[in-house]
């Protein structure tokens, strides 16, 4: 276990670790990378079970699927810093010959990531049928999956979050990036999605909302009620309530850095406002 | 001239019935996924006998691609079925991301393809099936001819590890491939031996190739007629060596000549030997309702068409 202060510093870590990533390729998504830093944090050093090591099928621990792939800077990051890949290879993202594509692959053999994702909707399906196979494998570990709120437009997610209501896939924990933005502008000017609560439970869905979600002991209160919800018979979803660019003024509350790579001058900015804690790659 | 004996027909959905079914018992890992097209894809037996390992997914064919996908992490091997339409273009991008580039050891069960669906008319009667799915890096793409060979095919795919499109259909054909005979993935299988035409054929037009060789042997011509069930990986050396002897050959196949099994012979042929080649394919159009002999006579998929082919092909060495 690590306490807050262990947690805020890796944090920060990584966000340094998106900023340098997606400068050095100028290119690349900080925006929704950055918000969901506390999330990934708190997921990968404190909440999930997982084993020494990476083997595709996973069986005995908990998994993660990330389907708003474009987010790959911060899942390479915490990756790499809980030890799945060596830390310098955050060096390669986006370059010719790296495991660390643009959009998260298996294809590289990357260690950590068990899907490819990016072309976006895909991703609750794909941690359903892991769910599924859990059960079948008589494995108690629990499936958890990050989506954004965007990305909740394509339809296959309504395909999937009726399936797993309906056959009761209550191994499962779907995070949902709630930063309200997306590439056009804000969710609600480009396709309002009304009440995504209202939604969910109306689909037979337990709704665990941090509101909160930049901040690692909310995250850890409101995951933890989520865990203890597993194993009733019902999916479970987190609204998880994100400042896009978050810990970088200037990236903060707004869609400008959804997909844009901050130049020399503002990633001086950037590293200003997180100072290095646990030493940069 | 060696001939085939039809054992009566039969549809080659349920010789996919049969393999999986058989997969049932043995072969624990086999889970399979249907979208609400059980009975079409004769999938009830296994259902019936591993309810626990069957997954109704209900009109949601790109939710059972992905639910396919995730299930192989963990160590299953997943059979959905639907029609090939909705196994295919209605879910191509799911197919590419989660499966073929992800690569998933899910095998993508399609039946109801190409014009022999019959009433039904065009929405349901894809012929672009063959050309999506050779296309996606990594796939392997199967279509068979006849019962015995779908169900071998069925359990054969089971063992090969990675993503594999098998492709059969609805209506009732002649069943002549031996019983529980021997499938192997990429192997083009000689039926007749000839000199003078080579016709490589796929799935339903196999038997029609057996028909057309047998009226070109009345009339003094020697046809050799390979049963290319594996478009992909294609057996490339026994196209060659065919041609080599016989220097003019026709394809033969339920799909469209754009993207199919006859674009595929065409490549192999400019490589390494070009042949004169006519295409026995539907002609870059929809299909329509009507009995699946109506259409295949209407679309020139049977075997005066490919007897015709065989004639033009010859005068074109």
């Amino acid at each position: 276990m690590s306490n807050i202060q262990q947690l805020e510093d890796l944090t920060t870590q990584v966000r340094r670790d998106i900023l340098r990533m997606v400068h050095k390729v100028n290119s690349g998504h900080p925006g929704g990378s950055l918000g969901c830093a506390e999330f990934f944090v708190c997921l990968y050093k404190e909440l999930m079970e997982t084993k020494e090591g990476f083997d595709m099928d996973g069986i005995g621990e908990d998994l993660f699927f990330l389907s708003n792939g474009h987010i790959s800077p911060v899942y390479y990051s915490v990756l790499a810093r809980t030890g799945y890949f060596p830390v310098e290879e955050l060096n390669t993202f986006r370059l010719i010959d790296s495991r660390l594509q643009g959009h998260p692959t298996t294809h590289e053999g990357l260690p950590g990531v068990r899907i490819a994702s990016g072309s976006l909707g895909q991703g609750m399906s794909v941690a359903i049928g892991a769910a599924e196979t859990k059960k079948l494998n008589n494995d108690n570990h629990l499936i958890y999956s990050l989506h954004g709120d965007g990305e909740l437009q394509e339809g296959q997610n309504w395909e999937a979050i009726m399936y797993a209501a309906g056959n009761k896939v209550d191994n499962l924990i779907t995070a949902i990036d709630l930063n309200g933005q997306q590439i056009d502008g804000s969710t609600d000017n480009v396709l309002p999605m009304g009440n995504i609560k209202a939604k969910f439970e109306a689909f037979g869905w337990d709704v665990v909302e941090i509101n909160e979600g930049n901040n690692i002991e909310a995250i850890l209160k409101g995951m933890a009620t989520a865990k203890s919800l597993s194993g009733n018979g019902k999916p479970i979803c987190v609204l998880l309530k994100t400042v896009m660019g978050n810990g970088v003024d200037f990236m903060m509350h707004t869609h400008a850095w959804h997909g844009k790579a901050p130049n020399d001058e503002q990633l001086a900015v950037g590293l200003a406002q997180n100072a290095e804690t646990l030493g940069d790659y | 001239m060696k001939t085939y004996t039809n054992t009566g027909n039969k549809d080659t959905r349920s010789g996919f019935g049969a393999g999986l079914t058989e997969l049932g018992k043995t072969n624990e890992n086999v889970v399979a996924l249907c979208a609400d097209l059980t009975g079409s894809l004769k999938m009830d037996e296994f259902k019936a006998n591993h309810p626990e390992r069957f997954f109704q997914v209900g009109i949601a064919e790109a939710n059972m691609i992905g639910i396919a996908a995730g299930m192989t992490i963990g160590g299953k091997i997943p059979f959905t079925g639907t029609f090939a339409n909705f196994s295919t273009g209605r879910v191509y991008d799911q197919i590419r991301q989660s499966v073929a580039y992800s690569g998933k050891n899910v095998k993508i069960c399609a039946s109801h393809a190409g014009v022999t669906l019959g009433e039904d008319g065009a929405t349901h009667q894809i012929l672009e099936d063959i050309g999506l799915m050779k296309m996606l890096p990594g796939m392997t793409v199967i279509n068979t001819c006849d019962y015995n060979q779908t169900k071998a095919a069925t359990l054969a795919i089971a063992k090969h590890d990675g993503p594999v499109y098998l492709r059969f259909g609805r209506p009732k054909v002649p069943n002549f491939t031996p019983e529980n005979g021997e499938f192997e993935i990429g192997k083009a299988v000689k039926l007749i031996e000839g000199n003078d035409v080579t016709i490589v054929a796929t799935g339903h037009l196999v038997w029609e190739a057996l028909e057309a060789a047998k009226a070109l042997n009345e009339e003094g011509i020697s046809a050799e007629v390979i049963n290319i069930h594996t478009i992909k990986p294609l057996d490339d050396k026994a196209i060659l060596e065919s041609v080599t002897k016989t220097a003019c050959i026709v394809t033969a196949e339920e799909h469209n000549y754009l993207g199919g099994l006859g674009e595929s012979v065409a490549r192999v042929l400019v490589q390494h030997n070009p042949t004169p080649q006519e295409f026995v394919a539907t002609q870059d159009t929809f299909g329509e309702s009507g009995t699946p002999a109506q259409l295949m006579d209407k679309y020139g998929l049977n075997s005066s068409a490919i007897h015709k082919a065989a004639k033009k092909a010859l005068k074109r060495k």
